[in-house]
């Protein structure tokens, strides 16, 4: 299943913000799907995503715009069971969820650190598309849902340190590979 | 700037943390890392810190935590490069009837073959006995193999264990 995404101008690649930038803790105001600078915003999204090794989501306070805008790719992730390719949505939020499991995350926005959180393995995501402003009623499950969950928080100024599971659940990170998004 | 490794043990009760952070920060010391628990309801903390201050002025500042249930040591340590090395992290779990030798056997084990424990809690409640460590081995190591000693080290003992890789995903 193919998640249908209206065509979005050319994207420029912006710089990742790093905590404990301000932006990243502030919750984003809701947007305009239709207002061209929330269009190419989401479009600069998608282009900084796709030249980070790795990353398989990217939201606007981590480019330093707080706004309820993100994107999410977990088509080539072996984790994940259920895709929708490329995934674009404002005003996003999470209208149902399920069956909570832990995971180790990892975030560009703090390349140090790892924790341990708990989220809900199906979820139904509701959101707008940009451009066309239609809303969009996602579900899915695995690591799409953790995805999704973990931009969505993004957008409401929460990092995962946020939501570690325990005292312990904070890490430092282990291991850098070349070419790894840090 | 010295890097002083404090412990502070003994018995529990409230205030005992911010009495300690409030002496540390009034000499200007920044407190870079630490972890405290309960052990069998024993207060237990271990920080590092960062400062200007040696440990003599430290220890007499926190001379008035000393009320003779709590005991605490300050000493100068050096500054350790963060550094890590490549490998995986593995965590190793271990649950059993209590008895002698189970930390030691196993963590004999994973010494064996260049392991390093990086944390690691055990409780004891009532009969059962349980140990959670997080482990990294280098990524040379053939894990299949340390799970054999393990599996039989564990069958000796008489526990139930597991090594599981800790899968960590970007976001």
């Amino acid at each position: 299943m193919t998640f249908v995404l209206a065509t979005l101008p050319e994207g420029r690649v912006l710089d990742v913000v790093r905590a404990p930038a301000h932006v990243l803790s502030q919750a984003g105001p809701g947007v305009d799907p239709q207002d061209p600078e929330i269009v190419q915003l989401c479009a600069d999204l998608v282009a900084t995503m796709r030249v980070s090794p790795g990353c398989v989501g990217l939201a606007a306070p981590q480019v330093g715009v707080s706004a309820q805008a993100f994107c999410v790719d977990v088509s080539e992730h072996p984790k994940a069971r259920t895709t929708h390719g490329l995934i674009v949505l404002v005003n996003a939020r999470v209208v149902e969820s399920s069956r909570n499991e832990k995971g180790r995350e990892g975030c560009m926005s703090v390349p140090d650190l790892t924790g341990d959180v708990k989220r809900a393995t199906r979820i139904t995501v509701e959101g707008q598309l940009p451009a066309s402003g239609e809303t969009a009623r996602i579900e899915t499950d695995a690591f799409e849902a953790r995805a999704l969950q973990h931009e969505i928080d993004h957008c409401a100024g929460l990092l995962f340190l946020d939501r570690v599971a325990g005292a312990h659940a904070i890490h430092t990170r282990k291991v850098y590979l070349a070419g790894e998004s840090g | 700037m010295t890097y002083l490794a404090i412990t502070v043990l003994g018995h529990d009760r409230p205030g005992i943390i911010a009495q300690t952070a409030e002496a540390l920060a009034e000499l200007g010391m920044n407190l870079e890392d630490s972890s405290m628990t309960l052990l069998r309801g024993h207060f237990a903390m271990t920080l590092i810190c960062a400062g200007d201050a040696g440990a003599a002025k430290i220890e007499a500042a926190l001379t008035p935590l000393l009320d003779g249930s709590l005991s605490v040591s300050v000493r100068e340590v050096p500054q350790e490069s963060e550094v890590a090395p490549l490998g995986e992290s593995y965590l190793l779990t271990v649950h059993g009837a209590d008895r002698l030798g189970i930390v030691a056997r196993l963590a004999a084990v994973v010494a064996e073959a260049g392991g390093n424990i990086t944390d690691l809690t055990t409780r004891l409640s009532g009969d059962l006995y349980v140990l959670v460590a997080e482990v990294d081995f280098p990524a040379a190591t053939e894990i299949a193999a340390v799970r054999d000693r393990i599996a039989r080290v564990a069958d000796e003992l008489g526990v139930e264990v597991g090594l599981r890789l800790v899968e960590r995903d970007e976001l």
